[in-house]
């Protein structure tokens, strides 16, 4: 016979299956996507890149309030939209490139806050924006994020050689005949859908250090950049996992928890890599 | 000139780069044949580098046009590797990455690498390698692809003296077992390969050209570089006739 207190236990893990397992399919893939973008991001020094294609991504949310069309689409076209952007800035060597940005994604992040409070729309849940919200994915959104998501991995696997050949040496890439500049604009097309994707579970705030936590952890334990980002995948995977039970269990927000358990398993692999040495 | 009758492989025809208002190149025009070590030397600014930036196609000229045979392979050894201290890669890793489908020739890969004598740094990551190393892996990555010109970029900034009489020894044998033409920069005014069949000096026109002299029997210069000195290195003297003459040796 089971006493209430261990009844209530299992009941709890139950119930938390249940209400959970489409956040978490979401987040693992998302996970997986973010081992390989995020080790690109870290390798090209992108990661001020990631925050601006996010600050966009508000902006994007509230065009749809605004126009009454899927906040989905907007995102995501105002994230491809904004990496266009930025991938045309970025062969413009004369302008300070961090400055511009700053100013563009910040003024992008003001116009988005300042529409949505002039919109009055109610129903527009700033904090689960800002910070993700894991319990807000459904069935429906949870297959989109997988679909998109293994999207996303293909051409990854497909693209991986020109893309790791451009990364390490631009110039040797475009004399032995690749397209760099194709490659930079996919790599950071990929990055939009990324951002756009991620931003559903951790938040703007917190997408980027999702895609360069794990990557970094990852870097710490690797010999090769397929590792690398291969490790990265599995560190993020856990680092959802435990974040999404800390959430549950402790009713603490989301987004922060994982990113916070990512940094955990960051220190872990630096411990590790001091061990090995 | 050297090799009149070999097929040119690249013709720079009058090429001019402005780049915000400042000049570049001016009226720069080479003929580069099949088979010719050429060296490019001038001062630092001299435009060297945006030369040969123009030549590969990473550069497009103001005007003036580049001209290159067709089905040209190039074999490009930059000035150097700059890889981010974030990027785990081994040497064997970077010439995987080279050729398009050579995951299973491993020995080509090895065989190309002891060719520079590296073949002991197959697992070694790239970022530990010095300057010197890092440099001559590049070099084995531009020969995997069989080039009919090898382009290096100043190959030896950062190489200690020694280095740089066993790169140019190097480099000089690569003509006789690739056939390829090299085009080789450099920023030292005295100091060129022996091998080189033509010397341009360039100091945004092209100063002069020509063959270089036989080697300086200099023996302090013996002295500091050993006997092998002598079929690495030679002087070649020029002066800069601001003019832009061109001075031929026969």
């Amino acid at each position: 016979m089971l006493v209430p207190s261990e009844l209530k236990k299992r009941g709890s893990i139950v119930f938390m299956v249940e209400l959970l397992w489409p956040a978490c399919l979401a987040g693992l893939m998302i996970a997986v996507v973010a081992g390989p973008l995020g080790s690109f991001i870290v390798w090209r020094r992108m990661a001020y890149f990631g925050d601006a294609l996010a600050h966009s991504a508000l902006l994007g949310a509230a065009l749809g309030v605004l126009l009454h069309i899927s906040i989905n689409l907007t995102i995501l076209l105002m994230c491809l939209g904004f990496a266009v952007c930025l991938v045309v800035l970025e062969q413009k060597k004369r302008l300070s490139i961090d400055t511009l940005l700053g100013i563009l994604a910040h003024s992008a992040l003001a116009l988005g806050l300042v529409l949505i409070s002039l919109s009055g729309v109610q129903s527009f849940n700033l904090h689960a924006f800002l910070f993700g919200d894991l319990l807000a994915i459904d069935k429906k959104t949870a297959l989109m994020i997988v679909v998109y998501c293994l999207i996303l991995v293909g051409i990854l696997n497909r693209m991986w050689r020109p893309l790791l050949n451009v990364t390490v040496c631009e110039e040797i890439a475009f004399v032995e005949g690749y397209r760099v500049g194709l490659m930079k604009l996919i790599l950071m097309a990929l990055m939009a859908v990324a951002v756009a994707l991620g931003m559903k579970i951790v938040g703007v705030l917190l997408i980027t250090a999702l895609l360069i936590i794990p990557a970094a952890s990852a870097r710490q334990i690797s010999q090769t950049p397929e590792q690398m980002a291969c490790f990265a995948s599995m560190i993020g995977m856990t680092s959802v996992m435990i974040g999404l039970s800390f959430s549950y269990f402790a009713d603490a927000p989301t987004g922060p928890s994982i990113v916070l358990a990512a940094s955990l398993l960051f220190l872990l692999a630096l411990l590790c890599k001091r061990q090995m040495s | 000139m050297v090799n009149s009758q070999k097929s040119v492989l690249v013709f720079l025809d009058a090429i001019s780069l402005i780049k915000n208002g400042r000049i570049i190149l001016q009226d720069v025009s080479l003929r580069l044949h099949s088979d010719e070590i050429m060296t490019l030397i001038g001062p630092n600014g001299a435009g060297k580098t945006s030369l040969v930036r123009t030549l590969l196609g990473l550069e497009f000229p103001s005007s003036g046009q580049v001209k290159k045979t067709s089905k040209l392979t190039i074999g490009y050894v930059p000035q150097q590797l700059r890889l981010d201290p974030m990027m785990p890669l081994t040497v064997r890793r970077f010439l995987e990455l080279s050729v398009s489908s050579c995951y299973a020739n491993e020995q080509l890969l090895k065989k190309q690498l002891s060719e520079v004598g590296l073949l002991s740094k197959w697992e070694v990551a790239v970022l530990d390698l010095s300057d010197g190393e890092r440099q001559r892996v590049l070099l084995a990555r531009a020969l995997l692809r069989n080039p009919d010109l090898l382009v290096l970029d100043e190959p030896m900034q950062g190489v200690d003296l020694k280095g740089q009489a066993e790169l140019y020894q190097l480099i000089g044998n690569i003509r006789e077992t690739k056939g390829c033409a090299i085009l080789l920069v450099s920023h030292d005014l005295h100091f060129v390969m022996a091998a080189t069949d033509t010397v341009v000096c360039l100091n945004q026109h092209v100063c002069c050209s020509g063959c270089p002299e036989a080697i300086q029997q200099d023996p302090a210069y013996l002295e500091l570089f050993g006997p092998q000195a002598l079929q690495g290195l030679a002087w070649y003297h020029h002066d800069h006739s601001l003019e832009g003459s061109v001075k031929e040796k026969t």
